[in-house]
Formats: C-alpha cells, structure tokens, sequence
C-alpha cells in the first residue's frame, strides 16, 4: 500500500507546505534536536501536563510523547477542512434536535427507527425537550485523517466530551518557546484564542433568566479522571470554578455551587462527565461523581449543560455510517469530508463480506472508543481474527467493519534523524448560539511505533503541533545552528 | 469562591509551612546533637523534635529504635509517617493539583517542580550521606521560600490569597507554639543560675528552628537570656514567627474576609480574642502563672480557631 507522506511528495521533493521545514531540517543536527525534545519533556512535567492511565498502578500520571516537528497543514487545505467540519457539526446539531423531537428524519425511512431509539446513547430524558438555543453539540472533536492530498476522511464524530484541546494549545506553547527561529519562517495561525472563544460558546447558551452574566461552572470528575489537567487548565483560562459534583447541589430545580459566601446560583455548567454519572436519581444511581437532582434542573430549563445530555447517539460508529445521507437530508448540500466506507454488519450482505474478508478489515465495536475492543485485521493474528468472528455472528448489530486506510505519514524527531509515521488530527468545533467556529488548528496524534496505526494517547501515541500557515512561501534564512 | 476550593488552600499553605518548620527543626538538632555532652548534646535532643512535631507518639508507634538516623528517615522520608516533611509535599502537591485554578503558574511550578525534586532526593537518599541530608533540607526551605513569594508576588488580594495565608499563619503559631512546649524547660528564669552558660547552646538552637538566631541580637542587642528567648517567640511584634505576630496576621485575613463577605463570624471573634489576650500579656505574667500552662493552653486554643474557620466556611 502506497503511503501519503504529508512532508515529502512521491517525487522524492517536499511539498510547498513543507519546503521550509524541510530546508531547516537540513540544517539542524540529530543532537542538537535530540535535546531540545528532552527540554520539552522536561516542560511538560514542570508545568504538570500528565494524564492518569487507568488500571496502571505504578505511573498513575504519564506525560504523552511530544514530538517537536510541526505538522503542516496549508491555509488552502485548512479552509476546505473548516468548511467541512462547520457543515458537518451543524448538521450534527440538527439531526439531534430532529431525533428529540418530530423525528423527520426516521419518517423519511433514512435511518431505521430502532438504531436511534434503541441506541444505548439515546437519552429517553430528553424526548421532547428542547435545550437551551436548541444547541446539542457545543464542542466537539472530530477526528480526521488522510490518504493522499485531495481528500480528508472523518474517522469519529466525538460529541460527546471530547478531551485534547490543552495539549493543542499547551504543545504550541512550548514549541515557541522551543522554537522561536522556527516561528520567524513560517506564517502561523494562531490557536491561543480558543479559551476566549469557548467562553463566548459558553456565555452564548445561558438559559433565559441569566441572559446578562451567566454564572458558568466547569464540572470535573476529579482529581483522578485521566483528563483532570485538561478540566483545571480550561477552568483556569476562562476564568470559571472548577467544580466537582459534590461542590454542586439542587434546590427547588435550580443549581447552586457551595461557597465561602453561602450557595451561588449555576447557570451553564460545561460538564466533562459522562450522561451516566450526571445525576444518581436518574442514571446511575451508585454515581458518586454526579448532583442529584441536576437532570431535574436541567428539564426545568434552569441550568445548561454542555454538551447537552443524550448527544451520544449522533457519535456512535453505528450513526456515524449515515452521516452523509444526515448531511444532505439537513442540509441540502453534498458532504465535505468523506466517510470511511463502512460496512454495517447489522446488514446481512454487509456481514457475509465482512466475515469472508477479517484478516483486511478494521473491525470496530459500535460503542467503543480509545482503541479497545477493536480488531485490525492486518495486524491480527489467528486466534484474534476467530475470535472476532464469533463475536460478529453472535452480536453482528454491535459491530461495523472498515477497509484499513493508507493514513498518511508525518516526519517525527527519533533517535537516528527523522522517521515518517501515520498521523490524525482533532479539530475543535464550537457550535453557539449564533455561530459555529473552529480555531486554525487541532490536535495531531501520532502512532509513535513504526507502521502502527494506533495514535490513542491512552495506546503510547503521541502529540505534535499542527500548524495551519499561509501558502505563501516566505524567504528562508541562510543557516540556523 | 467554592468552600472546597478555600479549603484546599488554606490545607496547603499549612502543609507548606510544616515542611519548612520541620527541615529547620531537625537542622537545628543535628546541631545540637553533634555537641559533646558537656555543651548540651543530649541524646534526647531527638525525642524533642518527634515531641514537636507532634509525632512522638506515631514514631513509638513504628517500632523504630531512637536513634539519629531512624528519627531523620521518619521525619524526612517515611512514608508510614503522615507528617513526614515527604508526606507534607506529597500532600501540598495533591491539594495544589486539586485548585490548579486558585493558584498562580508561579505558584504551581514552585510545588510541582519541587515534588519532582524530592521524588529525586527519596530514589537516591539510600546511598547517600549527611552532607546529602544538607541539601535536601536546604532544598526543603528554598522550596517553602519561593512557593511563599510566589503567592506573595502573584496572587491577586482576594479570598483566594486570605484564606492561604491564614493556613500560614495558623500552622507557624502551632509550630512556633509547640517547640515552646517541648522545650519550655529550659526558658525558664530560674535556668539561667543553675544551667549556666551550658543552656545558652538549647537557647540559640530553639531560636535556629524558628529563624531567629540573629534576630535575637537584633532586637536585644545583650547576651542570650531564657526569659528573652521566649519574649521573642511570644510577644515581640516585630519577629514574623512569634505568636502575636501570626495573631496579627491572623486578625488582618480573616478581617479583610468579613469584609469581603460583609459578616464577621465565631472564627474572627475568636482570633480577636487570642490577640487581644497576647496585647495584654507581659512576661512576668506567663512565668506567672507558668510558661508551660499558657503554651498549652495556647495550642488548644489555636486548633479551636481552625476548626472555627472550617465551620464557617464550610469546609
């Protein structure tokens, strides 16, 4: 399978985007960029930027691998890219309004009524209950890759809570401070407005009765959450309490937080705690983590959550397959970014294919997410592959299949010089009450190992800068020690 | 701000501020302890500072025999010991992360980076040798000094910045308050004829452990007396670790919090009142009525304080 490397084209000369990366590189030597990846190690542990992996006892806060090299996106690519993400999440929006109300979309016969209303991440709750400003997805995170230079596929819609914007905003931090002479060669677009951006999301939402100064809240699991720095960095950029559920209480429908000066009215709490753990006395009931009585609150139109509760069901791997047809159904235009062609193994035909051809699949569980429970068929061995195949036919509406894409490659900083390896990118999308908006820029993850195609930081992937920059190429410099 | 939040700053401004008191205690008795007999060196000298660190008890408790190096490791790096000045970092670094928000980028590097430092300390400290106990206590203090300036640079003055200084503050008061009760014996008046000269290294080394060794002369300008040792550690307004000092303090935050929150409550009445009683109090009064009785009864006093401000902030 021919590779897409994002730095170097097939005729062996970087592209334009490339070209003063590429050059500098020339002119820097592996040492030199050996110590400066340990200087930024040594940054983020100052600074504290760890994340807790679950079930690992004896790192219970690990840094996730930078690599120092910028990846390259050209303000040509990135504003096709914005478009397609601004399309995508509104219709996102639509599709769940729809799917909690009149259910237009079902009616059409364009999606089969039980995959919405039996989806586990179909929240009965919110059946004819409109949130605030009727927006669902205030922030998500797509997940994108690519296979050559036309083409962006959407790998996951995460709309749920996803996490990684401190990293894309804490890795460009240390890389001007790393880099400054790398920065004067190149036109970056700025991403350090996003705090200021997701605030104005936020303030935008507030239920009616606090239309002039909302109070806002962000609402951590705690301390031990794997994305615990990323709740206390946002908290402390906007400028909001990082509270925890038992900070919270509910009286007579309304939130308040416990304060030094008695109980202080909540009105937007951007949650970064699952639908499940939310309230005890409507899910589940052993949460420790949540406020009883929040959804009640919530209903009462008292309180906006974001994002909204039940959004779960528009980001599962099963809806995912619709997208483009949710697209065109809402929207009337032709999708953007491309799907994945998927197989959905609910559909017989689907699964005979699926099951005759495992060993060249990507065999995913509809639900899952982080890398687990996921089959790549290439890289299985036997046992693996027959071990998903009974759990296909026993289970096939809990699975879809994918045809493993040629992801594409970025150059990262190793021991011996610089090495290509497969790369995504999570954009970050604010979707208000006016607006939707994405700053130039996202998270790249990156498979850290040679040949995996597993970038999932909770896998060993790593992070990278990505760095949108105008396709005029600036002069270059003669020689950078 | 949220109580919890005021509540783990207030917990790490203490634990802070035990560290510091504990790295100058037990320099203080090294020092001591490394004196011939005939000057003082005693080997109880060790049971002192587990007496005034409060974990006297606890260290009994462990099994470990009496001696230097096990009273050091207890106080230093045992894990089994919850006051261990270890454990205080630990503890001050987990209360920080938990109000990440509520503290200064200054103020988190100062603890973050030194929580990695001391993990570095503990890994090596089997193989190492005295002088390497110098550097990691230096190192203790150095960390207690620019976590201090850090809040005292960058914090803004709101209750953010009250409640971590009155956790200061109520922490040196006990500190200050309980090396008096471990080693009042050797203030009082009567010593001076009947100790002689011998006392004067117990004296310098109490007033080693609280940073005022040249403030005594400072203030007195005469040679080392019992009764002004303790004045300096009670009464002297001008001397940042004696307990009318910390009260001063004390009585500012917690005014300036009512005052924020227009309500004076049990814990400001309660802080007015030990200041007051230390305004009124001369010397001849506390030998008066007994040194050891007024430190004790202090004690108490201050903790009741504590819990009087986690009542009324809901912590």
């Amino acid at each position: 399978m021919l590779q897409f490397d994002e730095m170097m084209g097939a005729n062996g000369q970087p592209r334009v985007a490339y070209q003063n990366l590429s050059q500098w590189l020339n002119s820097v030597d592996a040492q030199w960029l050996s110590s400066r990846r340990e200087q930024a190690e040594l940054l983020f542990r100052r600074i504290g930027i760890t994340f807790a992996v679950y079930g690992s006892q004896e790192a219970t806060e690990r840094l996730i691998p930078f690599d120092v090299l910028p990846r390259i996106i050209s303000r040509n690519e990135w504003e096709r890219l914005e478009r397609g993400l601004i399309q995508r999440v509104t219709a996102l929006n639509l599709f769940l309004k729809d799917i909690y109300g009149d259910g237009q979309i079902i009616k059409a016969g364009i999606i089969p009524a039980d995959l919405i209303y039996r989806n586990p991440g179909f929240c009965s709750e919110m059946f004819g209950r409109r949130p605030p400003h009727d927006v669902y997805v205030h922030i998500s995170g797509v997940d994108i890759v690519r296979t050559d230079d036309q083409n962006f596929y959407v790998l996951e819609d995460n709309a749920r809570t996803p996490s990684g914007v401190s990293y894309m905003l804490e890795n460009r931090e240390v890389m001007m401070r790393l880099f400054p002479e790398l920065f004067s060669l190149h036109r970056v677009a700025p991403i350090e407005d996003y705090p200021n951006e997701l605030l104005a999301t936020l303030r935008s939402v507030s239920p009616p009765h606090a239309a002039g100064e909302p109070v806002i809240a962000l609402m951590t699991p705690g301390q031990y959450n794997s994305a615990f720095y990323e709740h206390s960095f946002l908290a402390d950029k906007l400028g909001i309490e990082l509270v925890e559920g038992r900070d919270l209480f509910v009286r007579d429908d309304i939130v308040y937080m416990r304060t030094t000066e008695g109980p202080r009215r909540v009105d937007v709490i951007y949650r970064r705690i699952d639908d499940d753990f939310l309230d005890p006395l409507v899910f589940r009931a052993d949460s420790a983590l949540g406020v009883a009585g929040l959804m009640g609150a919530y209903q009462a139109g008292n309180v906006t959550l974001a994002n909204a509760v039940g959004t779960g069901v528009a980001d599962d791997k099963a809806t995912y397959t619709y997208m483009p047809e949710i697209i065109r159904f809402y929207l009337g235009e032709a999708p953007i970014l491309l799907n994945v062609p998927t197989y959905r193994c609910r559909e017989a035909d689907a699964l005979t294919y699926v099951l005759e051809h495992l060993s060249e699949l990507v065999v995913k569980e509809v639900n899952g997410s982080g890398g687990y429970g996921m089959l790549v068929g290439p890289h299985a061995s036997k046992a693996q592959i027959e071990e998903f195949r009974l759990k296909l036919r026993a289970n096939p509406d809990n699975f879809i299949a994918q045809p493993t894409l040629a992801l594409s490659t970025c150059p990262i900083s190793v021991a011996q010089g610089i090495a290509p390896r497969h790369v995504d990118l999570r954009p970050f999308v604010l979707h208000g009450a006016k607006n939707v908006r994405v700053v130039p820029g996202g998270l790249t993850r990156v498979a850290m190992t040679e040949n995996s195609l597993v970038v999932n930081s909770s896998q060993g992937g790593g992070t990278k800068d990505t760095w949108v920059i105008d396709d005029v190429l600036t002069e270059i410099r003669p020689t950078i020690s | 701000m949220l109580s919890r939040t005021a509540d783990n700053l207030y917990w790490l401004a203490r634990y802070m501020e035990r560290a510091d008191f504990l790295s100058r205690a037990i320099e203080a008795s090294r020092r001591l302890a490394s004196l011939p007999k005939t000057y003082g060196g005693v080997e109880s000298e060790w049971d002192s500072v587990l007496l005034s660190s409060g974990s006297a008890e606890s260290f009994a408790a462990s099994g470990r025999p009496l001696e230097e190096e096990h009273v050091i490791e207890y106080l230093t790096f045992a894990a089994d010991n919850p006051g261990s000045i270890r454990n205080c970092l630990y503890l001050a670094r987990t209360n920080a992360r938990a109000v990440r928000t509520a503290l200064t980028v200054e103020m988190w590097e100062a603890i973050n980076g030194a929580f990695l430092e001391m993990q570095s300390f503990e890994n090596r400290r089997k193989t190492t040798s005295k002088e390497e106990l110098t550097h990691f206590l230096e190192f203790v203090k150095r960390t207690s000094l620019s976590y201090d300036g850090g809040a005292y640079r960058t914090m803004l003055r709101n209750d953010a910045y009250w409640f971590s200084r009155l956790g200061l503050f109520i922490e040196r008061a006990d500190n200050t308050a309980r090396l008096l009760d471990v080693k009042y014996h050797v203030l009082l008046p009567e010593k001076e004829s009947i100790g002689g000269s011998l006392d004067y290294f117990q004296w310098s080394a109490l007033l080693r452990a609280v940073s005022a060794h040249n403030a005594y002369h400072w203030v007195y300008r005469t040679s080392m007396k019992p009764w002004l040792v303790a004045d300096l550690l009670i009464l002297r307004p001008e001397m940042p670790r004696s307990l009318i000092s910390c009260y001063e303090s004390i009585v500012r935050n917690l005014d300036l919090l009512a005052r924020a929150h227009s309500r004076q409550g049990p814990a400001q009445r309660q802080a007015r009142k030990l200041h007051n009683q230390l305004q009124n109090l001369t010397m001849e009064n506390v030998f008066q009525n007994g040194l050891h009785e007024f430190v004790s009864n202090f004690i108490v006093e201050n903790n009741q304080l504590g819990l009087l401000i986690s009542e009324q902030y809901l912590f």
